[in-house]
């Protein structure tokens, strides 16, 4: 899936583009006429109006509903979110990690041009083709102690009687939910990793191969070097979109054994919706931003002084 | 070792090379056989609960013993209690579907004009904005996002959902459109401006149609977004007539022994619209890929 020649070559973001390539002729920079300029700020005053109305305005709302600080000493002193906040730097950094070096792993594989490999791609990109719920239902259900398909075929197969997955242990339960999200999301990861293979010359791995270079040569002195920016922004993006997952968790274990795999993100919302306590489901997800906050601006940064090719 | 001195060093190499060769070539087939087993196991599951018949459920067999097809006309004719209203639930999330896709060109690609080729001066602001709200996780939102739906007075309205997604699908817009749109010359606005087009004309006239492939592309991903996505219209959703799809399959798991079967043959009718689109679109979607990780 050659993603970067997708849209007619380089793909770059332009607004990430440094200031001297974007000093280039241009009829209208500089120089908006009386009525050319209302019809730019025309253009743009509906974008601004849905940022300003559902981005904004919800954004200073929680800060406003999760002000009082005797909300965080209350956190604080729950034993129900302070292990979902072990459990969230467990999900991120197993789960990010596996993730994003499996799809790096994966993406070599997917590169190899026999048939079978390309049809094999066109499978793998199914779980993340898919809208998440069917397959994180499906999950849960396979991983059903009782009648799920893990222990009938562990029992059909092997005569083992399997453990009750997401009923018994907290450990087996997060394991589920990590391994879930890993299911759902390695394929996109691998795809994006594999356009960025695809877009290092050709050339540079013959002259690697004339000073001799084979193997896991090849990846440590070319591949790697240059695939590692992306690989370090799509680490941070990924672990954002991981802080931000719902889905896995609710869906998987849904918190079970006895509230034991919640993340921030399922708490916040039981805490706002089934607890009926909305200011403290805003601390709850609040409690993320000395995480989300440096993380965003890395990530920013990063996207904006970097040109990212993908 | 002894054939070995038998073809001296050359048929040796040779004989090594074509060893290794096929050394990988197994461990090759070994991992894609790993990777279908894998991905192909929870999809598995979803058909074998759906073909299985009620009682078939709970039972310890790992494939249908009876295969039917029951559930699937269960769920073409609405004949159990929580797929009453499916049909009008599936409309439902066409509906929000069409408008967020709609909506969301539309804005985007204004936006993506003004700053990209008009280059208004503020325009970065904009796309800082919108850069900042792509990396926000939407799950971290919806608390107060459902508050002020209600202020807003469009609880149990599909039109929160749909502002809801089209907050989430603009951003990506902006940015694959002003990605494109360097491809297209700018030179092109230039001719039509000294012909006394005005921006508008230019805007609809030029820009638009050389945007063809990306308004495809984004069309495409807002349109899995909104249908893809569970939070918000769950719960900015309540009532069974204004439910979409994926609430009413959650539903199903309020009940305490959930028809599996009904619920995975919902599921299957769910999933196959997005995964159809999925692989028709499949080479205009993975454009700037990285900034489209579908959220949710």
């Amino acid at each position: 899936m050659d993603g970067a020649q997708a849209l007619g070559g380089k793909a770059t973001f332009p607004i990430l583009e440094s200031p001297v390539k974007r000093r280039r002729r241009s009829t209208w920079r500089g120089h908006l006429q009386g009525s050319e300029y209302t019809w730019a700020v025309a253009f743009i005053v509906p974008y601004v109006a849905v940022f300003l109305a559902f981005v904004v305005y919800p954004v200073a709302y929680g800060v406003w509903l999760g002000r009082d600080p005797g909300l965080y000493s209350e956190l604080m002193s729950d034993p129900i979110y302070l292990r979902s906040a072990v459990n969230t730097a467990i999900y991120l950094a197993v789960g990010v990690n596996l993730k994003m070096f499996g799809a790096l792993l994966l993406s070599g594989f997917f590169m190899r041009k026999d048939w079978w490999v390309r049809v094999l791609l066109l499978v793998y990109v199914l779980p993340w083709a898919m809208p998440a719920l069917p397959s994180f239902m499906s999950i849960h259900w396979m991983l059903n102690g009782q009648w799920g398909l893990i222990n009938n075929a562990l029992w059909d197969l092997f005569s083992i009687d399997g453990p009750g997955w997401l009923e018994t242990s907290r450990w087996l339960a997060l394991g589920s939910v990590i391994a879930s999200h890993i299911w759902k999301w390695m394929p996109f990861w691998t795809v994006i990793l594999l356009a960025g293979r695809l877009a290092i010359p050709q050339e540079l791995y013959e002259a690697a191969d004339m000073d001799g270079a084979t193997g896991v040569k090849r990846f440590t002195h070319v591949t790697f070097p240059l695939l590692a920016n992306l690989y370090l922004v799509c680490t941070l993006l990924s672990t954002i979109f991981t802080l931000g997952d719902f889905n896995s968790v609710y869906f998987v274990s849904g918190g079970a054994p006895a509230l034991s795999t919640h993340v921030l993100a399922t708490l916040g919302i039981r805490n706002a919706f089934e607890v009926a306590r909305p200011d403290l489901g805003v601390a709850t997800v609040m409690s993320a931003m000395p995480l989300m906050i440096p993380l965003v601006i890395v990530l920013m940064r990063k996207l904006r002084t970097t040109e990212v090719q993908l | 070792m002894s054939t070995v001195a038998l073809g001296g060093p050359a048929a040796h190499r040779r004989r090594n090379y074509r060893l290794r060769r096929g050394l990988g070539e197994a461990v090759a087939l070994a991992l894609g056989a790993l990777i279908l087993f894998w991905t192909l196991m929870p999809i598995y599951n979803i058909i074998n609960v759906a073909l299985e018949s009620r009682g078939d459920v709970f039972t310890t067999t790992i494939w249908p013993a009876n295969p039917s097809v029951e559930s699937f006309w269960i769920v073409f004719t609405q004949g159990y209690w929580y797929l009453e209203y499916f049909w009008h639930q599936f409309g439902n999330s066409l509906y929000i579907g069409v408008a967020t896709v709609v909506i969301t060109l539309m804005i985007g690609s204004l936006a993506s004009f003004s700053i990209g080729r008009m280059r208004l001066k503020q325009g970065w602001l904009v796309s800082n904005a919108a850069l900042l709200t792509y990396v926000i996780p939407a799950s971290f939102l919806a608390i107060p996002f459902y508050r002020i739906m209600h202020i807003y007075g469009l609880s149990n309205n599909l039109w929160s959902v749909i502002a809801a997604e089209v907050t989430f699908a603009t951003p990506y817009a902006i940015f694959i459109f002003q990605q494109y749109g360097v491809t297209i010359p700018i030179e092109l606005d230039e001719a039509a401006r000294i012909d006394g087009a005005s921006p508008l004309q230019i805007y609809l006239r030029i820009y638009l149609p050389l945007m063809a492939p990306a308004l495809v592309a984004v069309g495409t991903y807002a349109l899995l977004l909104a249908w893809n996505e569970y939070l918000y219209q769950f719960l900015l959703l309540s009532s069974k007539k204004s439910m979409t799809v994926p609430v009413a399959l959650a539903q199903f798991l309020n009940s305490d022994e959930a028809p599996w079967n009904y619920m995975m043959a919902t599921a299957i009718v769910y999933a196959l619209p997005p995964v159809a689109i999925y692989y028709v679109f499949r080479r205009r979607m993975t454009a700037g890929l990285a900034m489209g990780g579908v959220k949710g």
